[in-house]
């Protein structure tokens, strides 16, 4: 019960932000919503399974360059059509390269990642007529369900529709996530996760459930791209980056992992210090 | 034939780098089986005290052609630096492989938000040294003979290695070490001592590595995290752990870049890459899996 009062005070003190009129700081959140969703996946595979990824930024950085690429190249502004793209996109990078990592564990799984993330990188900063090099992508501001907000200058963009926005798609994930962890599927990957071969004993399919695990956290990991991209306008290779990568492992060791909503905390305590 | 011996030597010298900062990531991870990303750091971190020590030395009168001998001085003088990291790493040694590398990480970018507080944001250059000892001219083009100096230090270094791993007693300790901490221990072997000193000289090989190459370039604040990840392709090529993986895992990922950046500049990385993945997938132990120390 008290944890049903914190949420929803948290829910509602995030919902309040932008009404307190110090804009800069409403900004400031929307970060803070995509990175909670990204870590929010990422958890799934670090904190419930066990396998620590140092590559995930390269799937907010396929959120992020798909939503760039679908509004540029293909003229579409539906921030719901960048979201499903973005997620199609994930599962289509996540098969093969999942498949792989899920084949070793610890520093290997780890050393992997990281390898496959600066793979991408490495494309998405060389390959300039693709990809615009390090200049990146601009991301056009997107419609939401179908409302342009033309009438509204960035900020007010920004910190008003978008701001919900985000909120609620931060809410939608961390409900989804909530679920999966709480289904047969989260047991057996908490089971793989606390003792590998005992789960495989009794009868859980072990590199399946982390493959899982691993689609499911590049599809979190891309929609929080998305959500990341829309207000700075930009995709940047460094998305990708293993720094990032590195990032997003800070942040979820400093809400600690082992508490549902720990990555939320910590992706808010981090950016928090950053502005300072 | 000369311009291929040029692309070469360019791969070469960088190799010489990589290899020294790879070496002590090796002799870290081979007795305390941390992977140290601060590796990275301490290379940057040679690179701009050794600019600003040849910058006060040339100031203080000291002829140029000396600068080779303040470098290295530079380098060995901030192993001081190894003993205190070394204390707060030892706190880690028992836990979960995550925690190492993050606290490493965050060595990283504390170290990094060093050197920006001391030396700023600028790229910071060496000017007028790099051609002091003259330059060799072969056909149409010149090498600088320092570029010759750096990799054969590299390969003396290599060298002096392979014989303090192998023929010292102090090379015995770390191998036992290496092989099987707690029965070194056991033995009356003092862990807490020899992990202080390995760790210090794995941090000297970064620094002086780091001090040795920066005539030839500018120190910018990213070179740190973009070496480690250099670093990181070396080790695992290699194999983690191996003294001599570190040697042919950097000339390989040097001399790739190299040739990479002459054929189809694009996959300058990507090469690195793929060839890592290949490694990693087919040897995760790397090319040499007999570790040696």
């Amino acid at each position: 019960v008290i944890g049903a009062l914190l949420l929803t005070a948290a829910l509602a003190a995030a919902a309040a932000v932008p009404l307190a009129g110090r804009d800069y700081y409403a900004t400031l959140m929307l970060p803070f919503f995509a990175y909670s969703v990204a870590l929010l996946g990422l958890n799934l595979l670090f904190g419930t399974t066990g396998l620590l990824s140092f590559g995930h930024a390269l799937f907010v950085a396929v959120g992020g360059y798909t939503a760039a690429y679908l509004g540029s190249a293909l003229r579409v502004r539906s921030l719901e059509a960048m979201l499903l793209a973005s997620a199609i996109a994930a599962v289509v990078v996540a098969v093969p390269v999942g498949w792989l990592c899920v084949r070793y564990v610890r520093i290997y799984f780890g050393m992997l990642t990281l390898a496959f993330g600066m793979l991408f990188y490495s494309f998405l900063y060389k390959f300039y007529s693709l990809t615009g090099g390090d200049e990146g992508m601009p991301v056009a501001r997107p419609t939401l369900l179908g409302q342009s907000f033309g009438d509204l200058d960035k900020t007010a963009y920004l910190i008003g529709p978008y701001y919900y926005y985000s909120l609620a798609l931060c809410a939608v994930a961390a409900l989804a996530m909530w679920r999966i962890v709480r289904s047969p599927l989260g047991l057996s990957q908490r089971a793989i996760r606390e003792n590998a071969d005992k789960a495989e004993y009794v009868g859980v399919r072990v590199r399946r459930y982390r493959f899982y695990a691993f689609v499911i956290a590049a599809v979190f990991g891309a929609a929080g791209g998305v959500l990341l991209v829309v207000p700075t306008g930009l995709a940047a290779p460094t998305l990708a980056y293993w720094t990032h990568s590195g990032n997003l492992v800070f942040m979820l060791l400093l809400g600690g992992f082992s508490h549902f909503f720990g990555p939320v905390l910590g992706a808010f305590v981090f950016i928090s210090c950053r502005i300072r | 034939v000369i311009q291929v011996l040029n692309l070469l030597l360019g791969g070469v010298f960088h190799a010489a780098a990589l290899f020294l900062v790879a070496a002590g990531l090796q002799l870290v991870f081979g007795v305390q089986k941390i992977l140290n990303l601060a590796c990275g750091s301490f290379y940057a971190l040679g690179a701009y005290a050794g600019i600003s020590a040849v910058k006060a030395a040339l100031a203080a009168g000291v002829p140029a052609p000396l600068f080779l001998v303040v470098l290295i001085a530079t380098g060995l003088a901030l192993g001081a630096l190894g003993p205190p990291i070394e204390r707060l790493l030892r706190t880690i040694y028992e836990r979960d492989e995550a925690f190492q590398v993050l606290l490493t990480f965050a060595l990283v970018l504390m170290l990094e938000d060093v050197i920006r507080f001391v030396w700023g944001a600028a790229p910071y250059q060496l000017g007028g040294v790099y051609l002091v000892y003259g330059q060799l001219r072969l056909g149409g083009i010149s090498i600088p003979v320092y570029n010759f100096v750096v990799i054969a230090a590299g390969l003396a270094i290599a060298a002096g290695m392979g014989l303090l791993l192998t023929r010292t007693r102090f090379g015995g300790i770390v191998r036992a070490a290496a092989e099987n901490r707690g029965m070194a221990q056991a033995l009356g072997v003092d862990m807490a001592r020899i992990s202080s000193r390995v760790f210090t000289l794995g941090l000297v090989l970064g620094t002086v590595g780091g001090a040795l190459v920066i005539p030839a370039g500018a120190a910018v604040n990213e070179m740190a995290i973009e070496l480690i990840v250099e670093a990181f392709a070396v080790v695992v090529i290699g194999g983690l752990g191996s003294m001599r993986g570190a040697f042919v895992g950097a000339l390989i990922v040097g001399v790739l870049k190299a040739v990479a950046i002459a054929v189809y500049p694009e996959a300058e990385m990507l090469a690195v890459y793929v060839i890592v993945i290949a490694v990693l997938l087919l040897r995760p132990a790397g090319l040499f899996a007999r570790a040696t120390a």
